[in-house]
């Protein structure tokens, strides 16, 4: 204690010597270290810069392709105008958002939905999470300078199933946030004229749907109910929009009836027939920004 | 240390001049305290053994921190609502609150502006203005309180003298600023949030871990090993943005000449240490002289200064009380 102050002194001692204001001319010791700092400087700026473009990389090459929202804005801009805050994710009654990861550049923190795990079911009948952007990056409408991209609208408005019985039957979102396409035919049970009997996805998924058979509001656990269907229909029963996916029958190699989902111009993308199916991998999955085709 | 223009001039990178102006009583002050070196050290031995050397605002900051941090996480956890969202932007009980910087770089990206991100970007700059602008770095930056501990290994090594603190020039956070917002408005993208360690870690506390993680602790090996606190000192946007809002903030540290015996333990302590200019003898230009608007309003130097020469100060309401 005693000695130290004398040292804190050693600095204030200096500045009692040179006149006001007077600059002195640098010791070469001095100049030598501002060198210095000034090299390490611009070394962390052009790192630190360099770092930040990288992100680019992931978001350029579309390294995740991500299945976003429903009332995203298009990709460019919604990675733009999304603030990274999670809003979405928190409303979520299913909680089917999720935020992206670094590795994904530009597209950290913004959500996503892995529908394959977890798909948007409109079980909250209102699209919450559009309500909760704050940024309009998930909105209603899109604004006149946004990119809308072919396809993006409806031709007509989508029927949200849940809602068939009220006065207004209709989603509040009149776009698709993808298309389903039944990817591996061969797979599919009821092209191969199977049932099914048991849990959807097994005991261990933990996704959750509204089934209005259940709870109007509370989605529960699909491995809570097992299915028994004599030609496997999950992805039509369960679709939430009404016309969006149809079985046909068509007559198999062996001359029986096999049947095969047709996906219809009201789908919306949503990803629940992926969810549900049964089969691994799914036989039917979302293209990611896709317009509908007659097929 | 003259004019406001000074300050925001040593904020953004500038080396604090000499006053060139002392007032009468300052410099009478000043001759005093060289007058009789014995007296001077005597009363300085004297307020060192009766000074009280606390943690108590680092302690009220941390608790502050942590609850505004837990507050976003239990309210999605528990449901409750409160705060919803992340740092970046949220809801307080309904009201949007929107990061200043976080906004500024959206705006930037997208070029448009909706009138939700107005009206949250708004409350949270009066919000700041009240409080003191930096003073969101010090008292709800997550990374800002992990950075800390952090220091504190760092200062340790340094004492051991197993690494050593390479110091930046304090102007490239400027610099940063600037490039931050060019890379947004020229590529369309955030480019900051991808490094933002606030946003990664407000994110984390909320929706869970991330491989983002990894980034943010590759940059406390650095502020451990290479530079103390480099990323708070000499990049983060988000605090200069802050700072030019706490140049019209009523909250600052408000340096009291009569008190001060030179000893430096303030800056040693201080994150900012260039806005402690004032401290070093013979700078102060008046008697009562406010820090600068890039200080954080952590209170480490309030709780470090043995005499009591650095207090918390409201403009206007600390002379009424």
């Amino acid at each position: 204690m005693s000695d130290a102050p004398d040292n804190r002194n050693a600095d204030d001692g200096e500045e009692l010597k040179p006149p006001p204001g007077a600059q002195r001319p640098k010791a070469p010791v001095r100049k030598e270290a501002a060198r210095r700092k000034f090299i390490r400087s611009t070394a962390l700026a052009c790192g630190v810069v360099g770092l930040s473009l990288a992100g680019w990389m992931p978001t350029a090459s579309a390294y995740k392709p991500r299945l976003r929202p429903p009332g995203a804005l298009e990709e460019n801009d919604f990675l733009a105008s999304c603030i990274k805050c999670g809003q979405c994710v928190q409303v979520c009654p299913v909680a089917a958002i999720k935020l992206g990861d670094i590795d994904e550049g530009f597209g950290i923190g913004v959500p996503y939905i892995a529908a394959r795990d977890q798909a948007c079911d409109f079980s909250c009948d209102a699209v919450q999470c559009i309500l909760a952007c704050p940024t309009g990056a998930l909105t209603y409408r899109k604004p006149d300078f946004a990119d809308v991209r072919a396809g993006m609208k409806m031709s007509r408005d989508p029927v949200l199933k849940a809602k068939a019985k009220d006065p207004e039957p209709t989603l509040n979102l009149k776009e698709r946030i993808g298309v389903a396409r039944l990817d591996r035919p061969e797979l599919c049970l009821a092209v191969q004229g199977k049932g099914f009997k048991g849990q959807a996805r097994g005991a261990d998924f933990k996704g959750t749907l509204r089934y209005m058979s259940v709870d109007r509001w509370k989605p529960v656990p699909v491995r809570e109910q097992p299915y028994e269907r004599a030609v496997c229909d999950l992805c039509v029963t369960e679709c939430p929009i009404q016309d969006a996916i149809k079985l046909e029958a068509f007559a198999g190699p062996d001359g029986s009836t096999r049947h095969r989902p047709v996906v219809l111009e009201q789908c919306v993308g949503c990803g629940v027939c992926e969810m549900i199916c049964p089969v691994e991998p799914a036989a039917i999955v979302i293209d990611i920004r896709k317009e509908w085709k007659e097929a | 240390m003259a004019s406001m223009l000074e300050r925001i001039k040593v904020m953004l990178g500038a080396e604090p001049q000499k006053p060139a102006v002392v007032s009468p009583e300052a410099r009478e002050w000043h001759a005093m305290k060289r007058v009789n070196k014995e007296d001077f050290l005597a009363m300085k031995e004297h307020a060192r053994q009766h000074g009280v050397v606390s943690h108590k605002w680092r302690n009220r900051r941390w608790a502050v921190l942590l609850f505004a941090n837990l507050l976003f996480t239990f309210s999605f956890w528990l449901d409750i609502q409160i705060l919803e969202g992340a740092l970046t932007a949220s809801r307080f009980v309904g009201f949007h609150l929107i990061d200043l910087n976080s906004a500024l770089q959206v705006a930037l990206a997208h070029k448009h502006i909706i009138v939700n991100l107005i009206i949250g970007t708004l409350t949270v700059f009066f919000l700041w203005v009240l409080l003191g602008g930096r003073s969101f770095c010090s008292w709800v930056c997550p990374y800002h309180l992990v950075a800390e501990w952090f220091e504190w290994l760092h200062l340790k090594l340094v004492d051991k003298k197993i690494v050593s603190d390479r110091q930046f020039h304090r102007g490239a956070r400027t610099v940063f600023w600037v490039l931050f917002g060019l890379m947004a408005l020229l590529s369309g993208y955030t480019v900051f949030e991808t490094l933002s360690p606030t946003g990664i870690l407000s994110r984390a506390l909320i929706y869970g871990p991330s491989l983002a993680l990894g980034w943010v602790f590759l940059l406390l090996m650095f502020e451990v090993f290479y530079s103390r606190r480099a990323w708070c000192r000499y990049v983060c946007p988000i605090g200069l943005t802050y700072g030019m809002v706490g140049t019209l903030s009523p909250v600052r540290i408000m340096y009291r000449l009569e008190h001060c015996f030179h000893e430096g333990d303030c800056k040693k302590v201080c994150l900012v240490p260039h806005v402690l200019d004032m401290v070093v003898k013979g700078r102060a230009e008046h008697t009562h002289v406010p820090v600068g608007p890039d200080c954080t309003r952590c209170g480490l130097c309030v709780d470090v200064c043995p005499s009591g020469a650095l207090q918390f100060d409201v403009k206007g309401l600390s002379k009424m009380l």
